[in-house]
């Protein structure tokens, strides 16, 4: 479980940074975003639902099932969009309404 | 307040030291830390600070989210009836005192939070819907980010994110504020306060984790929480409580991901691989749904399962909508895998064992203000012992009590000054470890060989939870062996100066929590505190609370009499 962070699509406003909850996630000399300990992620995905830009993804490691997918999420108003790229380039979006409460 | 601020060199490195004043001090910016503050600024003018060592947005266990509110007095129930529910499920072990003053304020806090922008399920007629007798449905994805932004809006806080505390200013039993270092800004701090609330959070990462490899931060309880509290608590004599009913987390096996929604949401029961239902046999409190996986298990009848073939398609959407606002990996495993849960049982195993004070009892021994046995220290949340599941509502009312107290107690008593003794010996103890140093050990390095000392031989998953006295001897020499090398390790930065300090904390912990395991000659909760010298439970000498402090180097253990209902313990120290 970790993420990775798109260098090239990165703006470098640092708000990765300032809300990951295990200060993992640095700026480099370019002021561009990478993460210093992947293996120290918890997975929160807090990082990509600060990313103005969508650079950032998380994934399953491997030793835990995964299987290549990335994840992220797209925010419209109340919406997150959680959208699923799977290795094969097939693309699964799960909409969800944040004022909805669970049904569990 | 400011009260000085210098920069200075070490090894040619820039770096500060400041000296700041508060009246209030909270120590964690987690769930019951931020509650805190809301409840001093709503009762009083007192200036508080808060330091977190991450961004309170998203720090704590609720970085994720949560998916539902546990601990809630629905219609028709009573405070009464969830003491009596927490104190079955501990056998017995519980403070009764603490929990009652918990419980009868659940509901008002869960109101609070819904002001706040929480959103809770509710029928037509604008009431709560319930899950279970306790439970409430919440979109909790952004529970934190709420509370945050509720505190940042406080002109009497002052929020400190990356700055990590690592140790407390006490002199003849009474606090006088903290010590700490600003992982990012490299400074060394000093907060002199009249009162400090500690809310850091229980412990994790003590014991080798499921998946010790890339995923090893893949578990339960948050792996940034290292039971800096109880450290801090430890160190400086204060009492404390129950160490030895360690916390198992039953969960989704690989990502560890909740159970509870599933077995509460679609009513999904515990099952073995011949599909028989297991859970009767054992029992249904936590720690026996935990044994009861390992047992079956253990005698052939694994992998075990939580049965979700057959549920609905409508059911399977809402389960992944579910995970994705509190645990996004289970969600992305059932996708990558083609399987949703109502194809596939979702198999589940227990966690590596944890200290956590808001699901079983451990912590700091406190009366019912939650003052610890430090003058002017108060302990809320998951680092508070004797009351077990709080969950976030009750980290909540404890954090709420724990300031109600502290604005109290600075009415009346003030602080000495943080002498420049304690602050310069604090000052050499970081540029210890950020010199030179002939130690080719590192701080992962010493955590990775404590991880393994505790899952051998302090009943980690490699035994299946269960340990005897010859191991926790072995255990205790390993970790003070394992403190030792910690002296000289180096630090290149100050993020490696928090790894540091980070690792004591863990190592400090586990010895106590190895003389607890060790004192208690029973076995009353199977896996938490299984121990194969005494098998079973003895009420006649063991009905007891298994407390402890520091005195001279040494833990001394102390046992006390159980308060029960309609009694309050006091400190009468």
């Amino acid at each position: 479980m970790s993420i990775t962070i798109d260098r090239n699509r990165c703006i470098g406003c640092g708000k990765c940074h300032d809300v990951c909850p295990g200060t993992l996630i640095k700026l480099d000399t370019d002021k561009r975003a990478y993460i210093k300990y992947p293996r120290d992620c918890w997975g929160c995905t807090s990082c990509i639902k600060e990313c103005p830009v969508y650079a950032i993804r998380f994934y399953l490691g491997a030793d835990i099932g995964g299987m290549g997918s990335l994840v992220h999420t797209e925010k419209n108003g109340d919406i997150l969009n959680w959208i699923i790229e799977s290795p094969d380039g097939k693309i699964s979006e799960i909409p969800i309404n944040q004022k909805e409460s669970n049904k569990y | 307040m400011l009260i000085y601020s210098q920069k200075y060199e070490i090894f040619g490195e820039a770096m500060n030291i400041e000296k700041l004043k508060t009246d209030i001090l909270i120590i964690g910016g987690g769930t019951a830390g931020c509650y805190a503050a809301l409840t001093v600024s709503e009762n009083s003018e007192s200036k508080v600070i808060i330091c977190e060592k991450a961004n309170i947005k998203r720090s704590g266990c609720l970085a994720a989210g949560v998916n539902a509110l546990n601990a809630y007095i629905t219609d028709g129930r009573t405070p009464q009836n969830y003491v009596d529910y927490c104190k079955k499920d501990a056998d017995g072990i519980v403070r009764e005192d603490l929990l009652i003053t918990m419980s009868e304020r659940l509901n008002a806090v869960t109101h609070r939070l819904e002001q706040l922008g929480l959103v809770i399920l509710k029928d037509e007629n604008g009431n709560y819907v319930a899950r279970g007798n306790r439970n409430l449905k919440i979109n909790g994805e952004n529970i934190k980010p709420i509370l945050a932004d509720a505190v940042n809006a406080l002109e009497n806080v002052t929020v400190l994110n990356r700055v990590n505390i690592t140790s407390l200013d006490v002199k003849n039993n009474r606090v006088n504020g903290a010590f700490g270092i600003g992982i990012e800004n490299d400074t060394v701090y000093a907060i002199e306060a009249d009162a400090v609330i500690i809310a850091t959070g229980g412990a994790a990462g003590l014991y080798k984790p499921n998946n010790p490899g890339f995923s090893r931060h893949k578990m339960w309880y948050p792996p940034f929480n290292t039971g800096a509290g109880y450290a801090m608590g430890i160190l400086a004599g204060a009492e404390m409580t129950t160490f030895e009913m360690r916390f198992i987390a039953l969960r989704c096996k690989d990502t560890i991901a909740p159970t509870g929604t599933l077995a509460q949401g679609v009513g999904a029961k515990q099952i073995n691989s011949l599909g028989e239902v297991y859970e009767n046999r054992y029992g249904l409190t936590t720690s026996e749904r935990v044994y009861g996986t390992v047992n079956e298990n253990q005698e052939g009848r694994g992998p075990c399962y939580l049965r979700t073939e057959g549920i609905t398609p409508q059911q399977d959407e809402s389960l992944i909508k579910a995970y994705l606002n509190m645990a996004p990996s289970q969600t992305l495993k059932w996708i990558e895998s083609g399987k949703m849960p109502s194809g596939q049982n979702v198999e589940i195993e227990g966690t590596e064992p944890y200290i956590v004070g808001g699901h079983t009892a451990s912590g700091f021994w406190v009366d019912t203000g939650r003052a610890t046995t430090v003058k002017g220290l108060y302990a809320a949340g998951d680092v508070s012992g004797g009351a077990p599941q709080k969950y976030v509502t009750g980290a909540l009312a404890e954090g709420e009590i724990a300031a109600l107290s502290a604005v109290e107690f600075i009415k009346n008593s003030k602080a000495e000054s943080i002498s420049e003794e304690s602050f310069n010996a604090y000052i050499a103890e970081t540029e210890k470890f950020l010199g030179e140093s002939s130690s080719h050990y590192t701080a992962e390095q010493l955590e990775e060989a404590m991880q393994t000392v505790m899952d051998n031989y302090a009943g980690g998953i490699k035994t299946n939870y269960r340990f005897n006295e010859k191991q926790l001897d072995i255990a205790d020499y390993k970790i003070r062996q394992l403190y030792r090398l910690s002296e000289n390790l180096h630090a290149e930065d100050f993020q490696e100066l928090m790894y540091i300090y980070e690792l004591r904390e863990r190592l400090t912990v586990c010895r106590t929590l190895i003389a607890h395991l060790k004192a208690r000659h029973e076995t009353r909760w199977h896996s938490f505190a299984e121990n194969l010298d005494y098998p079973e439970k003895d009420d006649k000498n063991w009905f007891k609370y298994v407390n402890s402090r520091l005195e001279n180097g040494e833990i001394k253990i102390i046992l006390r009499d159980i308060v029960s209902g309609g009694n309050t313990y006091e400190h009468n120290n």
